[in-house]
């Protein structure tokens, strides 16, 4: 037997995650607010979460998100990664970002 | 770190119900907000005869049921009025031919698409046209981890077989899997071996749900109440097992009613966050809700939109919020934890909808039910009455109906 597949990531600048197939993120119309989806759930992700998460399309690496965040708001470098880092962990750690493969949606 | 996020409180287990975020803005009601999820029951047609069946036992006939433009003008409305996610249901949901044009146009308009379904009819190229029609998740049930045991409860020759297959093919098609185990007396000694078939077909996510006493469960009750040594036995595997597959696995633990300490809050709170679609067209505050004597639904076929049925139905205003409440839950401190408990609960065990769920320990009727299940688990039957649409047919000898 196969050893089963873990799905927890350890996210670092070289990580290039995305949502998994199951999670969906929204822009929810009705009550103006974003949204992920989930089977049997529904989060509300605060707005410095919706940014990262938009920038999760498992192409870009970590680095270049935090790159890009940096020169956005102009801000230190190495501050922005730590925080990017440990937002995005939190989220894989509750099944909300896996790595890119192939044929995730 | 300041949350990220904030659970809008669907998983029942989840503690935190953050859905007052979500009714804060662009809310048009006052006590209650937009519903989050809908489950359509597309069909009560089903190739298996569980004997715990949630649904009704005056089942709705397939000529009753709603048409493919009539799903799809719901869907629609349903999108429009905020609702989220689709839960396809039944019955068993394949049996409907249009099944894939009805995930398509779910994803057209925008809604989170789940399959609960018993797999037993799938084939590889539907399952296929579901994922390519934009089917974001599947759920499928299973009876036991072996045929002996899950052919007899499912009373389908061949069935654990097929949904094994069929769950392989899901996961190869990567489309993300929940295993639904349905808990009994007469299958809770294969727990442990479930885990590990979950584990085995690569699943997401495991759901543990001890079966709830509504429909044709109520009818089959001691045939199927599980021990209290069972359920100390349960609590301790599921317990080990999330710990050893953290990261692996997600299980949610659905613990039985009858040996609770406090009622589930069931639904989210009557008419709060979902609500139910019956094959038919009947919007109900939940699956079971056609069980209460006494209560109108509206359909979807009358004059009126879905928002105004939701906003204005006296079925969803009746047990709406804790106004309706009578003592013990009137003055309890959980009243708006767990609004009571399960209205449907309340009238099948007391015969009023608008008494305390006596899954609490305040019901007066606790400690009675309590007993109750004590004494069927130990002197009820194994016999099952299999579902169907003649009323049910109860089980002889060797061959279980299959």
């Amino acid at each position: 037997m196969a050893t089963p597949r873990n799905r927890n990531i350890s996210v670092s600048e070289t990580s290039r995650p995305v949502l998994p197939r199951h999670a969906r993120l929204k822009f929810d119309e009705t009550r103006k607010v974003w949204v992920i989806l989930a089977p049997e759930r529904v989060l509300a992700p605060d707005e410095i979460a919706v940014e990262v998460l938009q920038l999760c399309d498992g192409v870009r690496s970590v680095a270049d998100m935090v790159d890009h965040l940096a020169a956005k708001y102009s801000a230190e470098r190495e501050a922005i990664a730590t925080d990017v880092i440990a937002m995005l962990q939190d989220l894989a750690d509750k099944g909300f970002l896996t790595e890119a493969r192939e044929k995730t949606a | 770190m300041s949350p990220t996020l904030t659970d809008a409180g669907v998983a029942a287990s989840d503690p935190h119900d953050g859905l007052a975020v979500l009714e804060a803005r662009g809310s048009t009601a006052e006590t209650f907000g937009i519903p989050l999820a809908v489950l359509a029951e597309l069909t009560h047609r089903c190739p298996l005869q569980c004997p715990y069946c949630s649904n009704p036992v005056e089942l709705d006939r397939g000529g009753s049921e709603l048409t493919t433009d009539e799903w799809k003008k719901v869907l629609t409305e349903l999108a429009q009025i905020g609702v989220l996610q689709i839960h396809f249901s039944g019955g068993e949901p394949t049996a409907r031919k249009d099944l894939v044009e009805l995930v398509q146009h779910a994803s057209d308009v925008g809604l989170y698409s789940n399959l609960i379904t018993s797999a037993v009819l799938l084939t590889r190229e539907k399952l296929s046209a579901l994922a390519d029609a934009g089917l974001c998740h599947v759920q499928i049930s299973f009876q036991g981890n072996e045929p002996m045991v899950a052919d007899r409860v499912a009373g389908l020759k061949n069935a654990h077989q097929k949904k094994i297959e069929v769950a392989r093919w899901t996961r190869e098609l990567d489309l993300p899997l929940t295993v639904n185990a349905v808990m009994h007396r007469q299958n809770l000694h294969q727990l442990a071996d479930i885990i590990q078939m979950a584990v085995d077909l690569d699943a997401d996510r495991l759901e543990v749900a001890n079966v709830q006493y509504y429909g044709w469960a109520l009818k089959n009750r001691a045939a199927l109440m599980p021990t209290l040594e069972q359920i100390e036995e349960t609590s301790r595997i599921v317990e080990e097992a999330e710990a050893r597959l953290k990261g692996i696995l997600a299980i949610d633990y659905v613990v039985p009613d009858y040996y609770a300490l406090r009622p589930k809050k069931c639904m989210g709170g009557w008419g709060r966050q979902f609500f139910n679609i019956s094959p038919a067209g009947k919007v109900l505050p939940c699956h079971a809700a056609e069980s209460i004597t006494g209560l109108e639904f509206e359909s979807v076929r009358s004059n009126h939109s879905i928002a105004w049925i939701w906003q204005n139905s006296e079925a969803f205003n009746r047990y709406r919020g804790t106004g309706w409440m009578k003592e013990p839950c009137k003055s309890c401190e959980f009243r708006e934890i767990d609004f009571g408990g399960c209205r449907c609960q309340a009238f099948a065990l007391t015969g009023d909808a608008g008494n305390t769920d006596p899954a609490c320990t305040l019901s007066p009727m606790h400690e009675q039910i309590f007993k109750q299940a004590e004494l069927e688990s130990a002197t009820g039957g194994d016999r099952f009455i299999y579902r169907n649409f003649a009323g049910g047919t109860p089980e002889t000898g060797g061959d279980h109906g299959a």
